[in-house]
C-alpha cells in the first residue's frame, strides 16, 4: 500500500490512505480537541458529522481552516494544529457554543463529566466575547431519560446512536439555524415515542442534555423510613464497572466493596441479581428446551428460534417494532423483574414483612430498567415488584453522599438466601452471557449428562452478530447473538422473512451487553472501558465454585420450597410475562 | 415557424402570467379569429423576456415591435391597430426613462443591445410547451451530434475546452467534473439538475426551465452519455409550479418522439429524467444537501470529500450540475468549444445571466458576456438608478455576495475577479442600492436571510451568525459601539474560516465588505448615533420645523400613537418619548415642516 507522507507541527508523519488529519495527528502524540466527534473503534461505531467546528487545524495552502476529524491526510500536507488562526477559531468556535449554552455547569448532572466544560477548560475559556440569546426549549422527562435540550450542542451523538446504531429512528435534527435541535418527530415528548430507553444517547451526550431520571432521592427517603424493610439487588455488569467512578482502572471487580458499601448505606438485605440470573435460566431454559423438543417432534406450530427476553431496551423494541412477531421472545422475565416478584412473596413471607413494607431498590447498569420496574403489569394492587431502579452512577453518587472511602472498604458477602448466584448468572452482564449461561443448563438437562467444560468460547466476543454452532450431545444447535438493536433488526428481519435457522438467539440492545450499558459510568468515546469491564465479567465467572444456574443451591431450594418446577403455573404467574403490539401506541 | 406571416410572443413567464398574461393571449387569439386572420397570425406564449419592470410583453414578429405593460383589454386594440392596418400602437412602446424617447423595436432598446443570450436564447422567442418549436431552433442536434459523432471522452474534452464553468455559485469546470464523474466507476449513475434556485430575486434558473425546459432535457442527456448515467434527477423547489408543468409538458413530449427514454435515436443509450421536490430550503442548493434531500433524509451538507461525482445520491457517482450551466451545453456542442471560449474573459468563458433588482430602472433577466463591466450593466442595460437619484452600491452573488461601490464599477464581471474585490458571482443575483439605503441596515437584511436558511448543523453558522445579526441590529438601534464593529469583523472572519458548507463560508461576506466600503458609515452609526441615509428608525427623529408649521394639525389628527400635540395655528410639537417613527406626519404635511433629523 502507497503510504502517505505529511507534516504535523513540524513533525513528519506516515499514514496509511484514508488516515483523518485527527488520528494522523494522534499517532504522533498530538491531540487536537474535538467535542463532536466519537469513536468506538471496536463497535465499529463513529460520530462525525464534522459540525461542531472545534477540531480545525491550518494547513498550508488551503483557503479555510480545515476540520482533522473528517478531512483525510494528504500527501505533502503541512498542517499546523496550534497556529494563532486556528487557535483562534477553536477558541471562538467553543465561545459560542457556550454563548447559547446555560451556566449552570456547578448544579448539572454532567458537572465534572461534560465534555464542553473539559473543552473550555483545555481551552483555557475565561470571557465569553460574543454573548447574546440563548435556546429554550421545553424539558422533557419520560420515566427513564430527561431532556434538557436548553444544554444541547448538537453533536448529534445520540441522533447517531437511535438512527445508525439502534435504528430506533426517534431522535433526529429538527428546524433549522439556530432553532435547530434534536428531538423525536413533531417535537413530541420521548414517551410519546418509539424510544426503547437504551440510554445509549445518555451515554454519549457529552453534555448534561440527555440524563437518567435520578431516583436517588427517593431510594434515600426509604433508608431513612424506619417502617420500611429495604433490600437490594445488584446486576452483574455493575461490579466490572462502579469502581471507575472511584477512579479505579476499568475492569477492576468490586463486587465485595460494592456489598459493603451497599450495608453501609443502610440496606437491610445485600442480594445479587445473579441469583435472579440463575433463575431466568431455570425458567427460560426449560421454555427453550420444551419447545425444542417439541419441534424436534415435528410440531409446526412451535415458534423458533426462541429469542432472549431479559433486556427491558430490547423488548420494548420489538414491541413498537416487530410486533407480529411478539410471540417468538421468551416469556420469561428479566432477572430484575424476576427478583423482584420473588422478593416480594416468597422472601417477604420468609422474614414476616408486608409486602408494602417492604421496598426493592434495583442496582442496573442500565436507564430502561427504571421503564421496566414501571410497568404496570409488573406490579400488584398498585405496588411494584421492583419499587426504585437505579443506574450504576446513581449507585456511586449515593455512595460519595454517604462519605464513604469507596477505595477503603472491606469486601463483603451478599445476604442468602437471595444473594447466592453462580458464574452462569455473572455472565449475563456481557453480550453472548445469557445465551452461554443456558447453553450450560440446557445441554446438562437435555441430556443428562454433566458438562467437561462449561467455557463456550464460540458465543463470546464484541462482534455486533455472531452465530455459532454447539453440539448437545450429537444434536447440533444454532445460536445467533446479537448486540445493539441495528443488529439485532437484521436477525428479525431474518426471521420475518424466513431466512432463519436459528434455534435460539440472545438480544442485548446496548453495544457490549449490559456492560456497555446506558447506565454505566461515561466511556466518554474510550471503547477500551468495555473492553475491559468484558474481561472482568469472564473473570469473575471463572472464579466461581459453581458456574450453572440449575446447581444453585438456593435455587433448587426456592423450587422445592415454593415454586415447585420451572413453568409451574406459580412459576409462571410470577416469573414469565407477555407483551404487547405497540406499534400504533403512543405511550403517555 | 410554420407559414404564418406574423407571429405575436406573448410572455408567458411567472412575472407576467401574474399580470394577466394569460388572458392578453386568449383576448389576442380571440381578436385574430374574429379578424379571420388565423391563418396567417399565430399568437404564442413563450418563456421570460427577462424585461419584467415593463411586463406584461408582447413581441410581434417579424418586425421586432416590442409593447410593454400591455393589458388583456390592449388585445383588440393590438390587433386591430398593428395587424390589420400595420400601425403601432404607439401607447403601449417602451419610452426610455433617461432619454425619455420611445423605442419600438427590440433591438434599439438599451436592455437588449449589450445582450448576448446563450443561456436564454429560446426564452421569450419559443412556445416552451411545444417540442416541434425546440427542434427547429437546432434542438436535440447536440444530442444527435454526441450520440452520433463523438465517443463520451470527446464530448467531456469538448466541455473542458470550452472553458465552461459552473453557474450555480461554485465556478467549477463543468467539463472537469464530468470527467470525475466519468471516471468513477458504478454500475449506476446519475446526472442530477440543480434547479433549487433560493438566491433572493433571482430567478434565471426559473426562467430557463419555464421559457427552454427542452435545453435542460439535452443537456442532462448529453451528460448522461458522457459520464454512463441513464437516470437524470432534476430537483426543483415546489415552488416553481409553472417551471414544473412546463418540465412534466418537455419530459412526456421528449419521450413520446423517443429522446428520452430506452435506445434514443436508435443508439442503444437509454436516458430518462425524472422530477424531485425540494421544499424550498436555501441550504438544499448546496450539492451534498441536495443530494440527502432527495434521498428523503434532512436537508443539510455534508463534509466533502467524499465528492458527488464519488459517493452521490444513493450513494452511486452523482454529477450535478445547474440549470443555466447545463443551458449551455447544448450550443456548445453544436457550435462548438472554440466558440464558446472566444467569448468572455481569461478564466470565466462564455456569458452570464443576472437578475437585475433593486434600484435600478430596468428590473428583469439580462445575459451579457463575461468581462462586461458592472457599469455596462447596471447603467446601459440596467437604465440606471431608479428616480435619478445617486448610486451608492451594488451586491452581487446572493444574500452572500458583497456589496461593491462606484470604485468597483468598471471592473469586468467575472468569477474571479468578483472574489478579488470581495464579492462573488453566486448564482447571478444583482442588487443596485441608491443614495436611501443604509448599509448597516442591508447587511443586516441579508445576514436575517442566511440565519432562517442556515440548517444548523455547524457552530459558526448556527450561533456565529445570530450573534452577527444581534451585534448589528443594536448597532442600528443606536446602541453599538466602535468594538462592536471589530467583533463584527473578528467574528465574521471565523465564520468563514471554520464553517461547514459555503453558507456559513459566505454569509459574512455583505457585512465584511460593507466594513471595507462603507466604514464611515457604520461608525455614524456607533459614534454619532446617526444613520445618515436615515433608514435605522431608532436613530432618526421626526421634528417640527416652527416656521413652516402653519399649525393646520393635520398631523396631529394623523398620529396614530397621539405624541403631537399644539394649539391650531400655532407651531405644534412632536413629543419623541410618545413617537414610534411611523413616518405619517413626515407624508402627510403639506408645509414640508417636518424634518428628519
Amino acid at each position: 500500500m502507497e503510504m502517505i507522507k505529511l507534516t504535523i507541527d513540524k513533525k513528519p508523519v506516515v499514514v496509511k490512505p484514508g488516515t483523518t488529519i485527527l488520528d494522523a495527528a494522534s499517532s504522533i502524540g498530538i491531540k487536537i480537541p474535538t467535542l463532536c466527534h466519537m469513536k468506538l473503534h471496536d463497535m465499529g461505531i463513529e460520530n462525525k458529522p464534522g459540525g461542531c467546528r472545534v477540531c480545525v487545524v491550518e494547513v498550508e495552502g488551503r483557503r479555510n481552516l480545515a476540520p482533522a476529524c473528517v478531512t483525510k491526510a494528504e500527501e505533502g500536507m503541512d498542517i499546523n494544529t496550534h497556529s494563532m488562526r486556528a487557535i483562534n477559531a477553536r477558541r471562538t468556535v467553543t465561545e459560542l457554543i457556550l454563548s447559547d449554552h446555560p451556566a449552570e455547569c456547578l448544579t448539572c448532572a454532567k458537572s465534572g463529566e461534560c465534555e464542553l466544560q473539559d473543552l473550555a477548560q483545555e481551552l483555557g475559556i475565561r470571557e465569553i466575547h460574543y454573548e447574546g440569546e440563548q435556546s429554550h426549549y421545553r424539558e422533557d422527562t419520560s420515566p427513564a431519560i430527561i431532556r434538557e435540550m436548553d444544554k444541547c450542542i448538537l453533536c448529534r451523538r445520540c441522533e447517531m446512536m437511535c438512527n445508525e446504531v439502534q435504528t430506533v429512528g426517534v431522535l433526529s435534527a429538527v428546524n433549522r439555524g439556530f432553532d435547530a435541535v434534536v428531538a423525536p418527530a413533531f417535537e413530541m415528548n420521548l414517551d410519546h415515542s418509539a424510544c426503547t430507553y437504551c440510554g445509549q444517547c445518555v451515554a454519549v451526550c457529552p453534555t448534561g442534555a440527555l440524563t437518567e431520571v435520578d431516583h436517588t432521592g427517593a431510594v434515600i427517603r426509604a433508608l431513612s423510613d424506619p417502617s420500611k424493610t429495604v433490600i437490594v439487588q445488584t446486576a452483574p455488569a455493575v461490579r466490572a464497572a462502579l469502581g471507575e467512578e472511584f477512579d479505579l482502572e476499568a475492569g477492576t471487580l468490586v463486587t465485595g466493596k460494592m456489598t459493603a458499601a451497599l450495608r453501609r448505606l443502610g440496606f437491610d438485605y445485600v442480594f445479587d441479581t445473579d441469583f435472579a440470573a440463575d433463575l431466568t435460566i431455570m425458567e427460560e431454559g426449560t421454555e427453550f428446551l420444551d419447545r425444542l423438543n417439541r419441534h424436534l417432534k415435528g410440531d409446526k406450530d412451535v415458534q423458533l428460534p426462541i429469542l432472549t427476553s431479559c433486556c427491558p431496551a430490547w423488548v420494548k423494541f420489538f414491541e413498537h417494532q416487530f410486533p407480529d412477531m411478539k410471540d417468538i421472545p421468551s416469556t420469561a422475565r428479566s432477572p430484575q423483574q424476576m427478583f423482584g416478584a420473588i422478593a416480594k412473596t416468597y422472601f417477604a413471607d420468609k422474614i414476616n414483612v408486608k409486602r408494602e413494607d417492604l421496598v426493592v431498590v434495583s442496582i442496573m447498569p442500565c436507564v430502561a430498567k427504571k421503564y421496566e420496574s414501571a410497568r404496570e403489569e409488573f406490579a400488584t394492587d398498585g405496588n411494584p415488584d421492583v419499587d426504585f431502579a437505579i443506574t450504576t452512577r446513581e449507585l456511586a453518587s449515593l455512595i460519595k453522599l454517604a462519605n464513604l472511602k469507596f477505595n477503603s472498604l472491606p469486601e463483603e458477602d451478599f445476604d442468602q438466601p437471595l444473594g447466592e448466584s453462580t458464574g452462569a448468572g455473572v455472565i449475563f452482564g456481557a453480550t453472548g452471557g445469557v445465551i452461554e449461561a443456558a447453553v450450560r443448563t440446557a445441554y446438562e438437562i437435555q441430556t443428562g449428562k454433566s458438562l467437561e467444560k462449561v467455557d463456550f468460547e464460540q458465543l463470546r466476543g464484541l462482534e455486533g452478530v455472531r452465530e455459532a454452532t454447539v453440539d448437545v450431545d450429537g444434536l447440533e444447535l444454532r445460536i445467533g447473538i446479537a448486540h445493539g438493536l441495528g443488529n439485532a433488526r437484521k436477525l428479525l428481519e431474518d426471521i420475518r422473512s424466513g431466512k432463519s435457522n436459528f434455534h435460539a438467539i440472545e438480544i442485548m440492545s446496548c453495544p457490549g451487553g449490559c456492560i456497555g450499558g446506558g447506565g454505566q459510568p461515561y466511556h466518554h468515546g474510550d471503547d477500551s472501558v468495555i473492553k475491559k469491564r468484558f474481561e472482568a465479567i469472564y473473570k469473575e465467572d471463572a472464579g466461581k465454585a459453581i458456574r450453572k444456574s440449575h446447581e444453585n443451591p438456593h435455587i433448587v431450594k426456592l423450587y422445592e420450597e415454593f415454586l415447585g418446577k420451572p413453568m409451574s403455573d406459580k412459576a409462571h404467574h410470577l416469573l414469565h410475562t407477555n407483551y404487547f403490539d405497540r406499534s400504533n401506541k403512543i405511550e403517555s | 415557424m410554420a407559414d404564418y406571416k406574423m407571429h405575436m410572443l406573448v410572455c408567458g413567464g411567472t412575472g407576467c402570467r401574474a399580470s394577466e398574461s394569460k388572458k392578453i393571449r386568449q383576448n389576442l387569439d380571440a381578436s385574430i379569429q374574429a379578424n379571420g386572420l388565423e391563418d396567417s397570425v399565430q399568437v404564442v406564449e413563450t418563456g421570460c423576456f427577462g424585461f419584467c419592470e415593463k411586463g406584461p410583453v408582447v413581441k410581434i414578429l417579424p418586425d421586432n415591435t416590442f409593447y410593454v405593460q400591455v393589458r388583456p383589454e390592449d388585445a383588440d386594440q393590438i390587433v386591430a391597430e398593428h395587424i390589420v392596418k400595420g400601425r403601432q400602437v404607439k401607447h403601449l412602446l417602451y419610452e426610455d426613462p433617461t432619454k425619455q424617447e420611445v423605442i419600438a423595436d427590440s433591438k434599439d432598446m438599451g436592455f437588449y443591445k449589450k445582450q448576448v443570450r446563450i443561456a436564454l436564447r429560446n426564452c421569450g422567442f419559443i412556445d416552451p410547451e411545444n417540442i416541434d418549436e425546440y427542434i427547429s431552433r437546432d434542438g436535440y442536434a447536440a444530442l444527435a451530434t454526441c450520440l452520433g459523432d463523438m465517443t463520451p471522452e470527446q464530448v467531456i474534452d469538448t466541455m473542458k475546452e470550452s472553458g465552461l464553468r459552473g453557474r450555480g455559485g461554485g465556478g467549477f469546470p463543468t467539463g472537469l467534473k464530468w470527467q470525475f464523474t466519468r471516471n468513477s466507476v458504478s454500475e449506476q449513475k446519475y446526472v442530477v439538475c440543480n434547479a433549487d434556485e433560493g438566491d433572493p430575486g433571482a430567478f434565471m434558473d426559473r426562467s430557463i426551465l419555464e421559457g427552454d425546459p427542452h435545453s435542460v432535457l439535452e443537456a442532462m442527456a448529453i451528460c448522461g452519455y458522457a459520464i454512463g448515467a441513464d437516470t437524470g434527477l432534476i430537483y426543483i423547489r415546489a415552488e416553481y409550479p409553472l417551471a414544473i408543468d412546463r418540465l412534466k409538458v418537455a419530459i412526456k413530449q421528449a419521450r413520446e418522439i423517443g429522446l428520452l427514454g430506452n435506445d434514443i435515436m436508435g443508439t442503444g443509450f437509454n436516458f430518462d429524467v425524472e422530477l424531485r421536490y425540494g421544499a424550498g430550503a436555501f441550504v438544499c442548493g448546496e450539492e451534498t444537501a441536495l443530494i440527502h434531500s432527495m434521498e428523503g433524509l434532512r436537508g443539510e451538507p455534508t463534509f466533502k470529500p467524499p465528492f458527488p461525482a464519488v459517493e452521490g445520491y444513493l450513494k452511486k457517482p452523482t454529477n450535478v450540475n445547474n440549470v443555466e450551466t447545463l443551458a449551455n451545453v447544448p450550443v456548445i456542442i453544436n457550435k462548438g468549444a472554440e466558440w464558446f471560449a472566444s467569448i468572455g474573459t481569461d478564466k470565466s468563458k462564455g456569458t452570464k445571466v443576472f437578475a437585475l433588482a433593486g434600484k435600478i430602472n430596468n428590473v428583469g433577466l439580462i445575459e451579457v458576456p463575461m468581462g462586461t463591466t458592472l457599469r455596462e450593466v447596471i447603467f446601459d442595460i440596467g437604465g440606471g438608478i431608479k428616480d435619478g437619484k445617486k448610486f451608492k452600491a451594488v451586491q452581487t452573488g446572493g444574500p452572500s455576495g458583497g456589496c461593491l461601490t462606484e470604485e468597483h464599477l468598471d471592473t469586468p464581471i467575472d468569477f474571479d475577479n468578483l472574489l478579488s474585490v470581495g464579492s462573488m458571482m453566486g448564482s447571478g443575483g444583482m442588487i443596485v442600492m441608491d443614495e436611501d439605503d443604509c448599509m448597516v441596515s442591508v447587511a443586516k437584511f441579508y445576514l436575517e436571510f442566511t440565519l432562517d436558511e442556515s440548517c444548523g448543523k455547524c457552530t459558526p453558522c448556527r450561533i456565529g451568525n445570530k450573534r452577527l445579526y444581534e451585534i448589528l441590529d443594536k448597532i442600528t438601534q443606536g446602541k453599538g459601539t466602535k468594538e462592536d464593529l471589530d467583533r463584527l469583523r473578528m467574528l465574521g472572519n471565523v465564520i468563514k474560516d471554520t464553517s461547514l458548507c459555503g453558507l456559513g463560508q459566505t454569509s459574512p461576506n455583505p457585512i465584511l465588505s460593507t466594513l471595507d466600503n462603507f466604514y464611515d458609515e457604520y461608525l455614524a452609526h456607533v459614534e454619532d448615533g446617526r444613520c445618515p441615509a436615515g433608514q435605522c428608525k431608532a436613530l432618526l427623529q421626526y421634528k417640527i420645523i416652527d416656521d413652516k408649521c402653519t399649525g393646520c394639525t393635520l398631523c396631529f389628527r394623523q398620529c396614530p400613537v397621539a405624541a403631537i400635540s399644539g394649539e391650531r395655528k400655532s407651531p405644534h410639537f412632536i413629543d419623541q418619548s410618545l413617537c414610534i417613527k411611523c413616518g405619517v406626519c413626515y407624508e402627510k404635511c403639506k408645509f414640508d415642516a417636518i424634518e428628519i433629523v
